[in-house]
């Protein structure tokens, strides 16, 4: 019993930081209606300021307190900084640009984060006067720990007082419910949520400092942090205070029983939880229907490729298959990734492009493949061809089942549904290490003998993605096709003409998965390697990113991404280890520079003339 | 001391002119002007879908691309963002009301609420209260429970808590009851005797020859006919012309 109530009690403590972090992101949600990603990279920073700040005077009580006030207040102007240099230009935006806007920022925080405090992961000193534990039923429990459970509620007091007591406050509800009417009864939305920039980013840097006595401050705090605080703010209903705080008290305790009963899977427990909570309360539990349209990606026309477009792309494949008589075998090995990652981004496409469902979980699908393929190899022994065959069925089937929950839902829930869909699986392939291998991965995964040679295994990969591209353009200019756009433009008109969009929107996400599962299929051979980093977020992020330069209007134009996403990942990594900096910034820069991407201008341009 | 002549105020106190309107490729104002004098109250009268809204919204600042000049009180604020308008003292009062639902009465007007202004009335929500009555009784209240009359009373005390000198009315007869509607049409007059001027947008040419001094008649974005209101409401021919359905 004693020992029960004591596992309660430290899900509390989890539960307090959570809201404090999570508080923070509902609140710049709420108002700027942009899910901040950075918001766990400003928690880490918040972590890591503390750290040195208590290193240094952290020996008595008020330089502890003190220095956690102050890696708030630090990670606060950061954020501040952040609003003014990068959101205020995107509010209008797509929120496909806004996702991928704030996780340019999330990559320049992790390389400037390592570069500042270096890789190893920092211990900190404990609070003083609350090194000890206390007595309850005989167990003991960190005082520390029981000042944290005080804080959280706490926290929701002051902030409830500062929305509905004090003028800021209400000016920021009224903006967050109509921010031009605000603007046009004299408040300046721009200054406002600055300052909303700043709370927000503060408490997420106030939940990092605290737990520098609790656990060791280390790199992975920013992703970890964010997709638990999504996890307690869809679950909790955006925007809402009270929700997150109902939403992180119910993950704390679902996290400290959790790992009693399934230790092996807690992190898909709190993603299944989620999920369930979505389905049965698509609003989250507090939270409240949104009239605003979800943004679709683009709304200008994905258009028909015209003759020469053909005769281009033919002479393209062409010149492609000649590649490997002309050059050595490392531009083969780059060739064939490349072409894989074509097929990866135009699956994607057929989501975004076509369907106006921007998927931050793309990389589940692709992973699926690959794990498909190399578990069949490894726990069979099944040759190449049908472990190849088999990619795309996995996959499919894996996105027939998440796409079902999925497309329940649009815009922005839809992003998280599909997020936490490839949490779930990553977390499988992570934790489940007698069948998936977990962080070791699964090697060996190599071509039978008669595709083993670089320039075979390219002909084979070119000739399996050309072919399934045709496959998707060709669906992407059939009726499902023209269902789909219509469903992306609008989803009321199509309903009421007889299109049944859930339904296509179903059938898109499962095509898209196979073809991304025959992507993975292929790169696990390609590779002889499968890793649970294959699905990670920022896989997915990279299949955006190669969407966003080659621009989501064309068909053509996710096959340009990823070639140029390829090449100057492969160029540049090699040349130095701020890789991840440097694709923060080109995002960055490319989002507010070309919201259309680059094919996006040039047929802008052409349009034009 | 004799009187301006009618349709042109010498030192108006909102001028404009040539403006221009667009959403996406459409030109919704193809070239307005008009004038509103100090203590004055004009209508803007004209058809539905002829640009009453787009016209005041774009004076607000809140059209998405315009063109024009636009001078308030001497000062250029065609280029200007609607909260810095506000600031200068105008005030606007969509058609749509956009009562802030989850703020209580008292939280809207705060909103409104700016520093007094010389030169215009000075507004607090007790007179506030005593010129719409109605509102007195529901100071706690959520907009998502009010009427639509209760509604429009609160936009337009809201907006006044800003202390204007120059009221931008959208449509504010629309869709309220015959009693409302007086109601509506008295505040306007009593806000004209405070000294407040007022362009306010009509299709309702009774609610406006109650209120109004002047008449723009606009038509396909730009204004066809001003002159008098008592000389609009004389002459059937251009009323034919430009406001028959």
């Amino acid at each position: 019993m004693s020992f029960l109530l004591v596992q309660a009690l430290s899900g509390l403590a989890t539960a307090a930081t959570l809201f404090l972090v999570s508080s923070g992101l509902t609140i710049v949600f709420g108002v700027t209606r942009i899910v901040n990603f950075a918001h766990g990279s400003l928690c880490m920073i918040g972590a890591y300021l503390g750290w040195s700040l208590i290193e240094r005077f952290g020996g008595s009580v008020g330089g502890f307190w003190g220095s956690v006030a102050l890696a708030s207040l630090g990670a606060g102007a950061l954020g501040a900084a952040m609003e003014v240099g990068l959101l205020r230009r995107l509010y209008r935006s797509p929120e496909l640009f806004q996702l991928l806007g704030t996780f340019g920022v999330v990559l320049v925080a992790q390389d400037a984060v390592a570069w500042v405090w270096g890789p190893e992961d920092l211990m900190g000193r404990r609070a003083p006067g609350l090194k000890g534990s206390v007595d309850i039923l005989g167990q003991p429990f960190p005082l520390y720990d029981l000042v944290l459970i005080g804080l959280g509620p706490l926290v929701l007091g002051l902030l409830w007082l500062l929305f509905t007591r004090t003028r800021w406050g209400v000016l920021v509800r009224a903006a967050t419910q109509d921010r031009d009417m605000a603007s046009a009864l004299g408040v300046d939305p721009a200054r406002l949520f600055t300052g909303v920039l700043f709370l927000g980013s503060a408490l997420a840097g106030l939940g990092g400092a605290l737990q520098v006595p609790r656990e060791a401050v280390n790199l992975h705090m920013d992703m970890a942090m964010i997709v638990e605080a999504f996890v307690v703010v869809v679950v909790g209903g955006m925007g809402s205070l009270t929700g997150a705080f109902l939403a992180a008290l119910l993950i704390g305790q679902l996290q400290a029983f959790g790992i009693l009963v399934f230790p092996q899977i807690t992190l898909v427990l709190v993603f299944l939880f989620m999920a369930v909570v979505l389905v049965l309360r698509p609003h989250g539990l507090m939270g409240r229907a949104e009239d605003a349209p979800p943004a679709a990606a683009a709304a200008a026309p994905v258009l028909r490729l015209g003759n020469r477009g053909g005769w281009i792309a033919l002479a393209l494949l062409a010149l492609l298959a000649t590649a490997p008589l002309l050059v050595g075998d490392y531009a083969v090995i780059v060739l064939t990734e490349m072409v894989i990652l074509a097929l990866f981004a135009a699956s994607l496409h057929v989501l975004i492009g076509l369907g106006g469902l921007v998927s931050f979980g793309h990389a589940a699908y692709f992973g699926l493949g690959a794990y498909g393929a190399a578990l069949l190899v490894r726990h069979l022994g099944a040759p190449m061809p049908l472990a190849l065959a088999a990619a795309p069925l996995v996959a499919g089937l894996g996105a027939l089942i998440a796409g079902w929950f999925c497309v329940r839902r649009s815009g922005l829930y839809f992003a998280m549904l599909t997020l936490a869909f490839a949490q779930i699986t990553w977390s499988v392939a992570f934790q489940w290490s007698g069948f998936t291998g977990g962080d070791n991965g699964l090697l060996g995964i190599w071509p039978s003998a008669w595709a083993s040679g670089k320039a075979v295994y390219y002909w084979l990969t070119l000739a399996l993605c050309a072919g399934a591209l045709a496959l998707l353009r060709r669906a992407a200019f059939a009726p499902f096709g023209y269902a789909l756009r219509a469903g992306r433009d609008s989803a009321l008109r199509a309903e009421s003409v007889g299109i049944d969009v859930r339904r296509h929107q179903w059938c898109a996400f499962a095509l898209a998965g196979s073809a991304a599962g025959l992507a993975g299929g292929l790169y696990a051979f390609a590779k002889g390697s499968v890793f649970p980093t294959l699905m990670a977020v920022s896989v997915s992020v990279d299949a955006l990113v190669m969407i966003l330069l080659g621009g989501v209007q064309t068909v053509s134009g996710p096959l340009a991404g990823a070639a140029l996403f390829h090449l100057l990942e492969s160029q540049v990594m090699r040349a130095t280890d701020l890789w991840r900096l440097l694709l923060g910034l080109t995002i960055v820069a490319l989002v507010l520079l070309f919201p259309r991407g680059i094919v996006g201008v040039l047929s802008n341009r052409r349009e034009r003339s | 001391m004799t009187p301006p002549a009618p349709h042109t105020p010498s030192d108006p106190l909102l001028r404009v002119e040539g403006l221009q309107v667009w959403y996406g490729h459409a030109h919704i104002l193809t070239g307005v002007d008009l004038t509103v004098g100090r203590g004055e109250v004009v209508a803007l009268i004209g058809r539905n879908g002829a640009g009453k809204t787009t016209t005041l919204k774009a004076i607000m600042g809140l059209a998405e691309s315009r063109r024009g000049n636009v001078t308030f009180d001497g000062r250029p604020i065609g280029t200007l963002p609607p909260h810095a308008i506000a600031r200068l003292g105008l005030g606007y009062v969509p058609e749509d009301r956009r009562i802030f639902a989850d703020l209580t009465v008292d939280e809207n007007l705060e909103v409104g609420r700016q520093p007094p202004r010389p030169g215009a009335p000075h507004w607090t929500p007790d007179r506030l209260f005593a010129l719409f009555p109605n509102l007195a009784a529901m100071r706690g209240r959520r907009g998502t429970r009010m009427s639509g009359g209760e509604q429009q009373m609160l936009t337009l005390a809201r907006t006044l808590m800003g202390n204007p000198t120059l009221l931008l009315l959208d449509e504010p007869s629309e869709g309220l009851a015959p009693i409302i509607v007086r109601q509506m049409a008295d505040a306007v007059r009593r806000l004209k005797a405070e000294g407040l001027s007022v362009l306010v947008s009509e299709q309702n040419t009774s609610f406006a020859a109650a209120v109004a001094d002047r008449a723009s008649v606009l038509e396909k974005g730009q204004v066809r006919w001003s002159g008098r209101m008592a000389d609009l409401m004389a002459d059937e021919a251009v009323r034919r012309t430009y406001l028959a359905v």
